[in-house]
């Protein structure tokens, strides 16, 4: 068992091609997403979400449905009852950590009553071992593209609602219609992520990214390309460094993710 | 001349309860007016309603001769001071730019116009050395003088502000008004400024609205904080002591807190 093998790599790339695709736009959408996660401090709002779109995938997977479509709806179910019923800070987090094990425990009663192969099973709770194919990468696509436009386009009065939400909303900003937006945006975010890298380990996509950034600028410009960049490194260097060792990628991911976290705390640290 | 703001036969009431009924005030420009009154007499609500997020039970609101709407460029909102979340990634430039298109929908790109804007507010309330420190590591002092940056800086006709100066102490209360004094004068702004203390704004004060017991006075200070007014207002004795240039009203259940923040 090797850990890194790049003995065949050059016929192993063209396997991973869609993977790498999915991991480009997945890298985008998370590290832009992320930077709103951050100061709408909705970092375990993400984290139970993706337990449920986990579940919807599970069931998906038990009754032969569309996967990607299961974790879709779980997703979205989970971002709705949390915009709805969360909007101070301090209920949401008692309603995500209620929904949680909730969510769970239905897609592990899904995963047990499957009897279809083991590796599926566990690609949802820990990520794919590089295995998109074209249907899925279809559906990564359309994802991704509707959250990218919708979250440009609605880039400034979302930014103004999540600083001061007063103060935009008297400025004319429809605060609470942008936040339900946005709350769908990120359970479709989620919903996406949770295809490669598993539901257990979305954070890794949608949190640490713009985390770091966070650490190393204060720029509204910076900050998010920053977090985009270290969300795609993650990514598609997980996906490269796993491909030789034939290991799940999502190890791989969150070590990078991990490390560039790391680092830019350090770099923050000798700044100041 | 057209005011900047009329209520016209204004009531707003929830259920049972009136916060005031038969509201009649025009607002001309450069006027500053204070709004103040007992938590809950509905001082924050007239705002809301002038701010077009509320609905009046009966009445009308215009603002430069127009229905009150929401999203209206010609009103500037100062806030309560708030702290915001250190990790926000925003500097104290990029606030200011909120106010003059952080409503805008559409792709994020700045335009050379609105960094004019910013670099003059800047200017004008004094936050050069402030502008590329991240809006969380900011004193509420500082954060105030950005706030009233951020609402003159698209030109509105009207300022609206929420006790803007709480939770400042007494040196960044004065700092602050005189600043909002200064910045209305040169923008042309009337102001609303709604606040349970009027001491720090008093020698600015063109005209009170005093709110109590679902009634309500409007005059200038000198009538209206007066002991026979406010008894009558409130239906029970009421003291106003003058003190120094200052102003306390004693024997209202709701303005306890006066005997603290006061008498320095």
């Amino acid at each position: 068992m090797t850990l890194f093998d790049f003995s065949d790599y050059a016929e192993l790339i063209p396997l991973v091609q869609n993977s790498l695709i999915a991991g480009l736009l997945l890298g985008l959408v998370g590290g832009l997403i992320g930077v709103f996660v951050m100061t709408r401090d909705m970092s375990f709002a993400v984290h139970g979400i993706s337990e449920l779109s986990f579940a919807g995938a599970a069931f998906a997977l038990l009754l032969g449905f569309n996967v990607v479509g299961g974790s879709i709806v779980g997703s979205l179910v989970a971002a709705a009852i949390i915009g709805y019923l969360g909007a101070k800070a301090k209920d949401r987090n008692s309603i995500v950590a209620v929904l949680m094990p909730a969510g769970l425990g239905l897609g592990i009663l899904a995963l047990a009553l499957y009897e279809g192969r083991a590796a599926n099973k566990f690609g949802l709770l820990t990520g794919q071992i590089v295995a998109v194919d074209d249907p899925q990468l279809f559906w990564l696509i359309a994802i991704c593209s509707v959250v990218l436009v919708t979250l440009l386009v609605i880039w400034r009065p979302l930014t103004f609602a999540s600083v001061d939400v007063e103060v935009a909303a008297a400025r004319g900003v429809p605060t609470r219609a942008l936040s339900t937006v946005f709350m769908l945006l990120l359970g479709l975010a989620v919903a996406a992520s949770v295809q490669i890298v598993g539901a257990l380990l979305v954070l890794s996509l949608l949190v640490t990214p713009a985390a770091a950034a966070l650490r190393v600028s204060k720029s509204p410009v910076v900050t998010p390309v920053l977090s985009v960049a270290f969300a795609v490194t993650s990514v598609i260097g997980g996906i490269l460094l796993a491909l030789g060792a034939g290991l799940p990628i999502s190890p791989y991911v969150t070590t990078i993710s991990f490390l560039i976290y790391v680092i830019c705390r350090v770099i923050e640290k000798v700044k100041k | 001349m057209t005011p900047v703001l009329a209520i016209k036969n204004a009531s707003l009431a929830f259920g049972e309860r009136t916060l005031w009924s038969n509201l009649n005030l025009e607002i001309k420009p450069q006027e500053f007016i204070a709004v103040i009154g007992a938590n809950g007499s509905g001082k924050t609500t007239l705002l809301k309603a002038i701010l077009g997020q509320e609905k009046l039970s009966q009445g009308e609101i215009e603002i430069n001769g127009k229905a009150a709407r929401s999203g209206s460029t010609s009103i500037g909102y100062i806030p309560q001071h708030r702290t915001i979340d250190s990790s926000t990634p925003m500097r104290a430039k990029d606030m200011l730019r909120l106010g003059v298109d952080g409503h805008k929908f559409g792709f994020p790109f700045s335009s050379r116009e609105s960094n004019k804007k910013v670099q003059h507010i800047l200017g004008c309330v004094d936050a050069f050395d402030l502008a590329d420190k991240r809006v969380g590591e900011l004193s509420g002092g500082e954060l105030q003088r950005l706030r009233v940056g951020q609402a003159v800086i698209d030109e509105p006709d009207l300022i609206l502000a929420d006790e803007p100066l709480s939770a400042l102490d007494l040196a960044q209360q004065k700092v602050i008004a005189e600043l909002l004094d200064q910045e209305r004068r040169d923008h042309n702004a009337a102001v609303i400024f709604v606040t349970h203390d009027v001491n720090p704004i008093l020698s600015m004060v063109d005209r009170v609205l005093y709110l109590a017991n679902g009634k309500f006075r409007i005059g200038t200070p000198d009538e209206v904080l007066r002991s026979e007014v406010l008894s009558e207002l409130y239906g029970t004795p009421v003291d106003v002591v003058r003190n120094q240039g200052r102003i306390l009203v004693v024997g209202t259940q709701d303005h306890d807190h006066h005997d603290h923040e006061d008498w320095h």
